[in-house]
């Protein structure tokens, strides 16, 4: 296991430090079904870490919580080493925590440009009479904030259709551009719902590459669910299993490949 | 026949500044209907309350006079002030705010979620809640609305152009009022469409009307958004009810131009900012002219049913309006 407090330096020379987001014993009901019960995990600066388990696990609510769309009945979440209040999903994402959705959640009718640069939006500080009059500061900002933005489209290799409307992009594209848009944040922590997801072979190397390229030249902490568990593996530093809501396992790849409630969950045990 | 030919185009001109005000009106439509998809029926109501309360404030009325006097026995009615037109419409514009505010608050925040048709039940509701209290705020007597637009035919146009025509032909008549009312909307909706496509607010607006999850995981207040809109259709219906007032007078009719706006709506789309101009426009024209051309074999008055059967006739062929986003059904 990692040591607590203490920040290492990986295999591959990436620095992991201390702990920048704890869950401290969180359920969460939606009337009578228990979606999550009394989990507790960290995730550390820097690191990239999976959440995986089978479908209806509530790895999803579990992200849902993170970034504010759910309000968990019990339990604690910490960030940056403060308790954080009940928020709104937008006052999480001005704390620096930026997302992805399982289902695409992009604006279709603008391009690719516009969807990126809403990415931008935590950043900019003009109020809305300097915006309305285009004056000093708001140009200012805008300029800064397009530059930020087109190295992150360059990044992510979508420079060819920077203009054109989201709507008519193909899905592998469309994964990458809520990636930019979500990137273009700058986020410290940034929540990826199943990036992989319904992509082929190919597009799913080109985002495994993408998500490790991140978090290597930006040093971004990413936590991922995935239920591709070949996938994880490769990508993750740590893992958290979940199952039914509870959490099996908890550690690094290896570990939690040999933990036996993780091979439980995923093959079905025979209860005799 | 050149008189009848000019004839002809002066009909066109006149069709062309009366479909501005629809325009007008139905920009306000599109504003909330894009940003919360809120069909929102007040929207007559509010040019209407726009106005009373602009004249309200110009002439020095009392709010809620009647009210306070049947209360207390007192018999007040003006502060015995006159405010300038220009600071009564910032004043204006100021109360449209906190309008837009407490509908956020006090009806649509506890509605978020709900059915489209639930929401347009609840700006039914909002219609006639807003009536009553304009009513009650400035009492219900017709009311002139004068902050100085200029009236009445413009007679450079009509002398500039009289050569054009025969003995019978004397120039354009065209009222200056419709063509100040026509410079307006145009700034209006420049601005407007600035404002949507160059700053944050407006790239935020957009991202709302677009999708809310989406809108919300980078950081935008739904709230807020939604109250920024409702100002902005505040603001455009304050615009349509000092044209409109100059017009006929500020009184109940008024509220009704939110019918005109309807198939304005239908040809146009009812997501489609150009679309609620051209879309005026295309009704303000084709109801003229109509009059004109097919009026006098019919018994004229077209104008009250033209616009309807043009609406209709556009969702027969194409269901989203001229500029509206397809419709597409994935399967």
């Amino acid at each position: 296991m990692l040591d607590e407090m203490q920040s290492h330096v990986t295999e591959d020379g990436r620095t992991i430090g201390g702990v920048l987001m704890e869950m401290r014993n969180i359920t969460l009901r939606f009337g009578g079904v228990v979606a999550i019960k009394d989990i507790t995990f960290d995730i550390r600066e820097g690191e990239i870490r999976a959440i995986i388990g089978p479908n209806g696990a509530g790895k999803s609510s579990m992200l849902n919580v993170i970034s504010g769309f759910y309000h968990p009945q019990e339990g604690e979440v910490w960030f940056r080493g403060h308790k954080r209040p009940s928020m709104k999903p937008y006052q999480v994402a001005h704390q620096g925590i930026a997302r992805t959705f399982q289902n695409i959640a992009l604006f279709e009718g603008m391009s690719v440009l516009d969807n990126v640069m809403t990415g931008r939006l935590t950043h900019m500080k003009a109020g809305i009479f300097a915006q309305a009059l285009w004056k000093g500061r708001a140009e200012e900002e805008e300029v800064a904030n397009r530059e930020q933005v087109e190295k992150i489209i360059d990044f992510l290799e979508i420079q060819h259709i920077r203009k054109t409307p989201v709507g008519r992009l193909p899905y592998g594209l469309k994964k990458r551009v809520e990636l930019a848009r979500a990137l273009a944040a700058e986020p410290k922590l940034l929540l990826l719902d199943e990036p992989m997801a319904g992509m082929n072979v190919e597009e799913k190397e080109d985002m495994s590459r993408f998500i490790l390229d991140v978090n290597d030249e930006f040093g971004t902490t990413i936590a991922l669910i995935e239920h591709d568990m070949g996938v994880v593996m490769d990508l993750s530093d740590r893992v958290v299993v979940m199952d039914y809501g509870r959490k099996i396992g908890d550690g690094t790849p290896d570990e939690v490949r040999s933990n036996q409630d993780v091979i439980d969950a995923y093959l079905g045990v025979s209860h005799d | 026949m050149p008189a009848d030919f000019y004839f002809a185009i002066e009909v066109i001109l006149n069709g062309l500044m009366a479909g501005v005000l629809y325009s007008l009106v139905a920009l306000g439509f599109v504003l909330i209907f894009k940003a919360s998809g809120i069909f929102n029926y007040a929207q007559g109501v509010m040019a209407l309350f726009a106005a009373m309360t602009l004249v309200g404030i110009m002439n020095g009325q009392v709010p809620f006079a009647h009210l306070f006097n049947a209360i207390f026995g007192t018999e007040i009615h003006y502060f015995g002030w006159q405010v300038p037109a220009l600071f009564a419409i910032l004043l204006t514009t100021l109360v449209m705010v906190v309008f837009a505010w407490a509908v956020q608050r006090y009806i649509f925040r506890h509605l978020v979620g709900q059915e489209p048709i639930i929401l347009f039940m609840a700006t039914i509701g909002l219609a006639y809640f807003l009536e009553g209290v304009g009513d009650l705020m400035w009492g219900s007597d017709i009311k002139t609305l004068d902050v100085g637009l200029p009236q009445g035919a413009s007679f450079w146009i009509e002398e500039q152009t009289a050569f054009l025509g025969g003995e019978d032909f004397f120039g354009f008549f065209i009222d200056q009022l419709d063509i100040v009312a026509a410079g307006v909307a145009i700034v209006l909706v420049a601005v407007l469409v600035a404002f949507s496509q160059y700053t944050k607010q407006g790239r935020a607006m957009r991202a709302v009307a677009d999708d809310h999850q989406a809108a919300l995981s980078v950081g935008i207040s739904l709230n807020y958004i939604w109250i920024l809109v409702w100002s902005l259709a505040g603001f455009v219906a304050l615009v349509a009810g000092i044209m409109w007032g100059a017009k006929s007078g500020v009184q109940f009719s008024l509220s009704l131009i939110a019918l005109k706006a309807l198939p304005v709506l239908m040809l146009g789309g009812f997501t489609s900012i150009p679309g609620a101009i051209v879309g005026g426009l295309i009704i303000g024209v084709g109801e003229q002219l109509f009059e004109f051309l097919v009026g006098p074999l019919v018994g004229g008055a077209t104008e009250n049913w033209f616009a309807y059967v043009l609406a209709l006739l556009v969702l027969v062929f194409r269901p989203q309006g001229l500029f509206g986003e397809r419709i597409i059904e994935r399967v």
